[in-house]
């Protein structure tokens, strides 16, 4: 198991390095050129001039690249044109609300849909059947932006049951130890902080979530009908199994394997939907922010902001994989 | 037997490959004398899943191609520029069937030439995707071994980026114009339909008609046009179908986040949608209007992709 995270790891590195060669290439194609996109409308002679120097533009493109990657492996991301504040301090602030969004819609997503999927497979033809098919059409054919739109309207606006922007009401007087605002009201015993910071959560998970709902939705369908049918159930089944048993044990772990490469393949798109929701939402974390940055054209943000959502999004993958040796120790003894 | 019938199967992004399909060798031939092709075009027809969508997207391309008889205004229009005040956009009326923007443009023509606008920018941003990423699949499954590590380690890096944050890349590079989002959209499909093509080429290769072909000498050539392609496009051309949905919603997304350039008054879905977030308290249609058609012109692109899946997949071969 250590071998596989080990050697996994090991790949990330020319994954990494060839991205960080697209994303150096990117900036030098921007119109305008890497010094119009790192002074924005700061740009000035004098301050092209100066920034020239400090990249070192006058040098040969693979010592350019070299100090890029220097500065990259010390951290250094470049500094946003929005705030002035390094790229890097703007991630590791906002990722946090982005984490606790993607835990709700992933919570949603998962939720309702695997139990969702595994009721239409065993209940093939009913109307449990019919409406998961209709919900994992909804959830692939509507934008999400304008699911979130809609989900705002109906349940914030005109109903008034949940807040429409923002992380937590203006109002709220609470302290923030971690960023996760669910959980500083919890660490520090501010209930009420906590449940307004989780109501500020629900409609943009639930719209952020429906894709994935979708999909899980439709692959444990999918999954469940095709074990169901296999041998092993028949047998266990005729030596008399306990149906709670059977359903647990037999069926349900064996459709999971598909389900979970799913589940991990549904944080770039929770990413990805994460910039349209967190928008709609005026909701403070990376996709928001990103979403700022394109419209200001603050490129070294976007960057930056690609270059560490890849190694999140690589590590999601990474951490998937190595779960199915927990669940199909089959592929333990392989390993 | 089926030439007739082959051009409703594969759509426009299918026709260059029509000739190889049914050109020389048993490539595009099925056992018991019937084509792929053929047969699925006969399932389909009995499908009504296929025939809502495939309604759905005649109904859509007919309206995008007779915008200019079928919209009471121009596309850039704004008759009822007058008719609007900041604290007041007019509703439906005799005149506006489907009311007034905040711009004074007229919203029943506007989501007509919509559908133009949303029919180039899928169709060619598919094209787009589908020429690059079956040019690189096809190099990867043909020549093999480093050209293909080499291909498929730029698909896989391609890949590391969500989608959404990749075209948005791009179109920073390509300027502030449709062509940019056309663009973008594209490039983001060329890695999807180049892994497709190439696991799809792989799986041909080992099949014993292709040794079969080779061991009589045909070239590599030949093999690999008139044998292997063929019988590997069947998994990208219903990707093509699926991804005219996904472009569809990502020209929208694109425009939601103010790529795309053009004027904010232009007719164009994903532009209403982004206009209408601030009246979304005073005039709700203006959102839900353009919202609707994105979802059911990328519902009847899915269904048909879907069932057309359905319909190739060998699997599903003994109901006939």
């Amino acid at each position: 198991m250590l071998r596989l995270i080990v050697q996994r790891l090991l790949l990330l590195i020319p994954l990494l390095l060839g991205l960080s060669i697209l994303l150096f290439g990117w900036v030098r194609a921007l119109p305008g050129g890497p010094v119009q996109a790192m002074l924005g409308e700061r740009y000035t002679p004098e301050a092209a001039a100066e920034i020239e120097a400090e990249m070192g533009l006058d040098q040969p493109l693979p010592v350019q690249y070299g100090k890029y990657l220097l500065r990259l492996i010390q951290g250094d991301f470049g500094t946003s044109l929005q705030s002035g504040r390094p790229v890097l301090d703007e991630f590791i602030t906002r990722f946090p609300a982005t984490i606790e969004l993607t835990i709700v819609a992933l919570v949603f997503a998962i939720g309702i849909g695997i139990p969702l999927g595994y009721v239409a497979a065993r209940r093939s033809g009913s109307i449990i059947d019919h409406s998961a098919v209709v919900v994992s059409l909804i959830g692939v054919t509507v934008p999400v932006f304008f699911l979130a739109f809609i989900l705002k309207y109906i349940f914030a606006v005109e109903l008034g049951w949940f807040p429409t922007t923002g992380r937590q009401s203006a109002t709220m007087i609470a302290t923030h130890p971690t960023n996760f605002y669910v959980l500083d009201g919890l660490l520090t015993a501010e209930w009420d902080a906590a449940w307004d910071a989780l109501m500020h959560l629900i409609l943009p998970g639930i719209a952020l979530g429906t894709i994935p709902l979708a999909i899980v939705a439709r692959m444990t369908r999918a999954a469940v009908s095709e074990v169901q049918n296999a041998d092993y159930v028949r047998t266990a089944r005729a030596k008399g199994i306990k149906p709670a048993r059977l359903r647990s044990e037999h069926i349900l772990k064996n459709a999971m394997l598909p389900v979970v490469t799913t589940i991990g393949l549904q944080v770039g798109l929770l990413l990805s939907g994460a910039v349209l929701t967190e928008t709609v939402f005026a909701f403070s974390g990376i996709g928001s922010f990103l979403a700022n940055s394109v419209f200001r054209a603050d490129y070294p943000v976007m960057q930056g902001f690609i270059l560490l959502i890849a190694v999140v999004y690589a590590l999601v993958n990474l951490i998937v994989d190595v779960s199915y040796g927990l669940i199909d120790p089959r592929l333990r003894r392989q390993q | 037997m089926s030439a007739n019938e082959l051009p409703v199967t594969g759509g426009p992004a299918a026709e260059p490959l029509h000739p190889s399909i049914h050109g020389d060798g048993p490539g595009g031939q099925d056992h018991g004398g019937e084509g792929v092709w053929a047969r699925a075009w006969r399932t389909l027809r009995k499908n009504p899943v296929a025939i809502i969508g495939a309604v759905i997207v005649a109904v859509f391309v007919l309206v995008a191609v007779l915008a200019p008889v079928l919209a009471p205004y121009g596309g850039s229009e704004l008759p009822g520029r007058a008719e609007v005040r900041p604290t007041m956009i007019p509703g439906p009326s005799a005149e506006y069937p489907l009311g007034l923007d905040r711009y004074g443009g007229d919203v029943l023509s506007k989501l007509i030439w919509g559908a133009q606008a949303s029919l180039l920018i899928g169709v060619l941003s598919t094209l787009f995707g589908l020429t690059g990423g079956l040019l690189l699949g096809l190099l990867a499954g043909w020549f093999g071994k480093s050209v293909d590590f080499a291909i498929m380690r730029l698909v896989d890096l391609m890949l590391s980026v969500p989608s959404l944050l990749l075209a948005v890349s791009i179109a920073a590079i390509a300027g502030q114009s449709s062509m940019a989002v056309i663009v973008a959209i594209g490039v983001v499909q060329i890695p999807i339909f180049a892994r497709l093509l190439r696991g799809s080429m792989l799986a041909q290769k080992g099949q014993d008609y292709v040794l079969a072909a080779s061991a009589l000498g045909l070239t590599r050539r030949s093999v690999t046009m008139s044998h292997v392609l063929p019988n590997s496009v069947g998994p990208v051309i219903v990707q093509a179908t699926l991804s005219l949905a996904t472009a569809v919603i990502e020209a929208a997304a694109l425009s939601f986040l103010g790529l795309g350039g053009g004027e904010p008054s232009t007719a164009e879905w994903g532009r209403m949608l982004t206009a209408a977030q601030q009246e979304l308290a005073v005039a709700p249609r203006l959102a839900i209007l353009p919202g609707i058609c994105i979802a059911v012109t990328a519902l009847g692109f899915t269904l048909v992709g879907e069932s057309l899946r359905e319909a190739l997949d060998p699997r599903n071969r003994t109901r006939r």
